[in-house]
């Protein structure tokens, strides 16, 4: 029941806003999230913003993500030196 | 694109499977009686999780140690047969224009479905949105616009705010059918009714932007059941997957927020007041579930003249009456609690297939039983 | 003609319809065969030393459309696209085509000529000739404004074998372009959805590319054009037809960028939306190299992409490999593609 895609406020009438994606333009309502601002992110369910996506904390996942890749690839190196024997 | 291509990245989504089979191999400390020989069983609630994880092929990549299993988070799947027949004779009524979301027209009430109806010359609209439907009702004042409710948590608020609007601005031939439902007590509902081989929930990142997710708090407390709060993209969905793995292998059954740039604790307080202002909580008719109580939105009486269960009256003849026998035998109860595999169910292939479903696990097309029908065995 | 719209009468063949077929049709249709006016047409098909060179084949096909204009084509323009990439398919030199309309009462005339003119242009580019017609006009509300059905004729060369059964086991899955620009076009102004530049059908006529395609290499297996459907479904076919099993990487699929967000936005997936300026070629591996340059120095080819291989695996079945790397079933379309919300 989730359908719901991450837009961008370019710009906003009243209670309708112009959102964006590559270049593609929709008119959504911000009836249930009037504190959206022109250059958020919002996510929109048939035609309404459901939610302003904290950047913040896309931030933090996205370190966390990274993080885990690294670590990730840094096991991966170890094991393989270890495999080659010392003096590799 | 931003806030998508960045949580589907290979690399990322490879450590994060490796990690999640690693960690579900370790036996696990938990004293909750379950079939723990057979993995990890996680009950992915939401249609859209169930269509992210067919897309990018998660459910094979994880199984055996993860099972990850359909829950009846399809909204459309779940409405009961007996109210898409009276939607069928809504729309054959003169006069009438059905406005519905694309997902629902497909799906067979007791005899025939929207689309069918169509095709046989009732007025149905595909919109994608309420306010679609609302503008339909401005442009044919002569017309009465029925606008089909179904939703969960997510949708429910802005067919209210159609509502509010079409009050706001006296739009006298809107109406709306209402068949949200509400999710916890659907999974109350579920987890009630007999004995469940579901260890940890993955929780509906959109219906969640709109509850909180303190709304799932009762899964650990009082189900001890762990529930992770994903969003839809591949690796968010990991993420949520490998924080649940943890929790039932340590024992821990919490509620997590693994989709913080979309979900707080409190949810969407003005979309919930909206909600408060229009519906009232009533009991639903569940497809293949039966009447859950408490678990479906109605609209209250301020809105009466919205109502379309008041507005019209359907003639006795045009409708089919005989919902209940069509899902004696189905099992889609034992199925969506994890207790039966959909080739254990008597009416498998035989009585019900995706052309002909009886219950939710067929209608959806990634449910349970249809995914089954179609795909048979995984890919190694 | 002074009447502004299709009428009843146009249909009748009585001095109306005469009118009609002089003014609009062959004003713009006009070629030595047709403009005979006979009732049927003589087609040459042998050379001029009266050998018949090749395989005549034949295809047809009714083009309903809505809207009837839009970004990029017309029914018009598709009505020659279409039914010349049908026998592009087959490896043919598509040579004649015959138009037949049904017009609702009502339809302005404007527009019956524009679609024709159009039809017109894209026959040029396509060099083939329309040799033969019929229009019959139904009470307002019997057709959606018009319907056209285009009947063609083409010639396969002596030694080119192209068949939907031809796929082997190592082949490899060429494709020409984006895919997904038609259904998007057309849906995106249903939806109501706006763009910075907006999408364009892909319609174009495929027999000058495949006639490149051919002169690089004649022993091409499979041609074939992903219309209803999309990509996944016209692989599911040829998956079936051969029986063999076709393996497809999703990151390799082109899709243009609007494409791609608006198909997220509605809830699509650009493997299911038809194309009309697009094919398949699947050709053993030792071939695909100098048709792939070819296709990439033909105008309607600059996009073109390996996107898989045929093997053995799940005869009948094609099988994705995610943009994840991970790997499932790719199954045909059943039912028509609709927005979803769930």
């Amino acid at each position: 029941m989730c359908l719901a895609v991450p837009l961008c406020v370019k710009r906003i009438e009243g209670v309708m806003a112009e959102v964006e994606l590559s270049g593609v333009l929709r008119q959504v309502s911000l009836m249930l999230t009037p504190e959206a601002k022109v250059g958020d992110y919002v996510l929109v369910h048939t035609g309404f913003a459901i939610s302003v996506i904290d950047e913040q904390e896309a931030q933090v996942t996205l370190a966390l993500l990274k993080e885990l890749e690294e670590a990730g690839r840094q096991a991966e190196e170890d094991s393989a030196r270890t495999d080659r024997g010392p003096g590799a | 694109m931003k806030y998508t291509d960045e949580y589907r990245d290979p690399a990322t989504a490879q450590r994060l499977i490796s990690e999640i089979l690693a960690q579900a191999a370790v036996p696990r400390r938990s004293n909750r009686v379950q079939g723990s020989a057979s993995g990890i069983r996680i009950m992915e609630f939401c249609g859209g999780h169930t269509h992210a994880i067919m897309r990018y092929g998660l459910r094979q990549v994880l199984a055996p140690r993860v099972v990850m299993t359909s829950g009846p988070g399809c909204p459309v799947c779940v409405t009961a047969d007996a109210d898409i027949d009276y939607c069928i004779a809504l729309a054959h009524l003169p006069g009438v224009m059905v406005a519905t979301f694309g997902d629902m027209i497909r799906v067979p009430g007791t005899r025939s479905s929207l689309q069918e109806a169509r095709a046989a010359g009732a007025s149905v609209h595909i919109v994608y949105s309420a306010l679609d439907a609302l503008e339909l009702a401005r442009k044919e004042p002569q017309r009465a616009v029925v606008m089909l409710g179904i939703g969960f948590e997510t949708t429910a608020p802005t067919v209210a705010a159609s509502l509010v609007q079409a009050r706001d601005e006296g739009i006298g031939n809107y109406t709306v059918y209402c068949m949200h439902k509400l999710t916890p007590p659907a999974m109350r509902g579920i987890l009630d009714s007999g004995e469940v081989r579901v260890d940890a929930i993955l929780g509906p990142g959109h219906v969640t932007a709109i509850t909180g997710w303190r709304a799932w708090e009762f899964l650990p407390q009082e189900y001890g059941i762990p529930c992770a709060v994903s969003g839809f993209e591949p690796l968010d969905m990991l993420q949520a997957v490998r924080v649940l793995v943890q929790a039932v292998v340590q024992g821990n059954p919490h509620v997590a927020n693994a989709y913080p740039r979309g979900v707080t604790a409190e949810g969407n307080r003005v979309a919930q007041e909206l909600m408060e202002q229009v519906f009232q909580v009533s009991p639903a008719l569940w497809r293949g579930l039966g009447e859950i109580p408490a678990s479906g939105l109605s609209l209250r009486p301020e809105y009466a003249a919205y109502d379309a269960r008041l507005a019209f009256s359907v003639p006795a003849e045009l409708l089919d009456l005989k919902p209940s026998e069509m899902h004696r035998g189905c099992h889609c109860s034992e199925v969506l609690r994890g207790m039966m595999e959909p080739p254990e169910c008597p009416l498998f292939r035989r009585v019900c297939t995706p052309a002909q479903p009886i219950g939710p696990c067929m209608v959806s097309a990634e449910g349970a039983c249809a995914a089954h029908y179609r795909y048979g065995e995984t890919l190694s | 003609m002074a009447e502004r719209v299709v009428l009843l009468g146009h249909g009748s063949g009585g001095l109306l319809s005469h009118e009609l077929v002089g003014r609009v049709f062959i004003k713009h249709l006009g070629n030595p065969i047709l403009s005979e006016m006979e009732d049927a047409s003589t087609i040459p098909l042998a050379d001029e030393q009266g050998r018949l060179v090749g395989t005549p084949v034949m295809t047809t096909d009714s083009y309903v459309i809505r809207p009837i204009f839009f970004p990029g084509g017309d029914i018009g323009k598709l009505s020659v696209c279409g039914t010349v990439n049908d026998l592009a398919m087959r490896g043919a030199v598509p040579l004649y085509l015959s138009a037949g309309f049904i017009l609702e009462e009502g339809l302005p005339l404007a527009d019956l000529e524009r679609v024709v003119a159009s039809m017109a242009v894209t026959a040029q580019r396509a060099e083939v000739r329309i040799v033969a017609g019929d229009t019959k006009v139904v009470e307002h509300g019997s057709a959606d404004r018009l319907f056209i059905n285009t009947t063609g004729i083409g010639l396969v060369p002596p030694g080119v074998h192209i068949s939907a059964s031809l796929a082997r086991p190592g082949d490899v899955v060429l494709v020409n372009g984006a895919v997904g620009d038609h259904g998007l076009a057309i849906m995106t102004q249903r939806e109501g959805l706006q763009f910075d530049s907006p999408l364009e059908s892909d319609c174009t006529p495929l027999n000058s590319l495949v006639a490149a395609m051919l002169a690089a290499c004649p022993q091409i297996h499979v041609l074939r054009d992903p219309t209803r459907g999309g990509l996944a479904t016209t692989l599911n076919e040829l998956a079936q037809q051969s029986a063999v099993s076709i393996e497809i990487h999703e990151a390799a699929v082109p899709v243009h960028e609007p494409v791609r967000a608006a198909s997220e936005i509605l809830g699509l997936d650009p493997l299911y939306v038809a194309n009309e300026g697009k094919l398949i070629a699947i050709l053993s591996e030792k071939d695909a190299p100098v048709v792939f340059e070819a296709m990439r120095a033909h105008p309607d080819g600059r996009e073109t992409a390996l996107i898989g291989r045929v093997t053995a695996e799940r005869p009948g079945r094609v099988v994705l490999r995610t943009t994840l790397g991970t790997r499932r079933l790719l199954d045909m379309l059943a039912g028509e593609q609709l927005p979803r919300i769930c």
